[in-house]
């Protein structure tokens, strides 16, 4: 009689596994760009921002100067 | 006499070049959790989210320096309470015009009723009240004054759209973290986008310091040169 009981509730554990079997399968893995970087190409995009920002930087650093320069030559009119 | 202080330093900018080169270069090329409809766009987390971030950050050293000045009405705490208000409201713009961007490709419209959209233009506007306010006195110390009172009102009504509004559980929002709900999302916490978040943050943070720096110094030359 045990055993009798014992059999559903093994055959209701196999389709629980069954379900997580499928899941993956229901949610198939979703698209990225992963093409793009294997072949290379998303580096390029990469150097085009470096050299922007860098381009950028290159300009803010010399406003600052400028800016320093300005406030040297007042502190030196003032002597 | 010019005041020296921390904004002619120069290690926290070259702090900034560091940290920002990082953030372009990882932000492309580090791996990104594959999720529905964002796909590779979750990569504006580093740029998007950095540019509110940094307005954030940059208007509240503004509310900070107009309660000085109300303190003690010092023309310095209002040169750094005007100037650092509108950085901070370039780096709104920024935030909006790229969250536009993003949302017309995710969310499939350029401008949606979202509360945190709506939110964020209001606090804008508010700013650009600050601006229009500043430019119709002629007065220095009454301008510097009544714009510092000003700018505490504006403060308020950017942390309570911005900040509180989309949070109510009334309102439904698109944003990760709103509608009731208290956390970012679940790819805000995937370790590798951390790696590059949280410099990023620094990053940008510092960028917007460093342009409101030179905008600070200048102001202070051109009020030098005026008080001659």
């Amino acid at each position: 009689m045990r055993k009798i009981r014992f059999i559903p509730l093994v055959i209701f554990l196999l389709c629980t596994l069954l379900t997580q079997a499928q899941t993956p399968l229901a949610n198939p893995p979703v698209e990225m760009a992963d093409g793009m970087r294997s072949n290379g190409k998303i580096y390029v995009v990469v150097g085009v921002l470096v050299i922007i920002l860098f381009g950028l930087f290159a300009y803010l650093i010399s406003i600052d100067r400028k800016v320093s320069r300005v406030e040297k030559s007042i502190e030196e009119n003032k002597k | 006499m010019i005041k020296k202080d921390i904004f002619s330093k120069s290690y926290w900018k070259y702090a900034c070049v560091v940290f920002l080169t990082y953030t372009v270069i990882a932000g492309f090329l580090m791996p990104v959790p594959a999720l529905e409809i964002l796909h590779e766009t979750i990569r504006n987390l580093y740029f998007h989210v950095c540019m509110w971030f940094s307005m954030m950050f940059i208007l509240t050293v503004s509310l900070v320096y107009s309660i000085r000045y109300l303190n003690k009405p010092n023309e310095d705490y209002d040169i750094i309470a005007s100037q650092t208000s509108y950085v901070g409201l370039a780096f709104g713009i920024l935030g909006l015009i790229t969250g536009s961007l993003w949302a017309r490709y995710t969310w499939g419209a350029w401008w949606t009723n979202d509360p945190k959209l709506n939110g964020a233009a209001i606090a804008l506007l508010s700013y650009f009240a600050y601006v229009v306010l500043r430019n119709a006195m002629d007065d220095e110390q009454k301008r510097a004054r009544i714009s510092a009172v000003y700018n505490i009102f504006a403060y308020v009504m950017m942390i309570t759209f911005v900040m509180i509004y989309p949070r109510l559980k009334e309102v439904d929002s698109l944003h990760p973290g709103n509608g009731g709900n208290p956390g970012f999302n679940k790819y805000d916490l995937d370790s590798h986008m951390r790696m590059v978040f949280y410099p990023a943050v620094i990053g940008w943070l510092l960028l917007c310091c460093w342009v409101a720096s030179i905008n600070i110094r200048t102001e202070r030359i051109k009020r030098h040169l005026q008080n001659q």
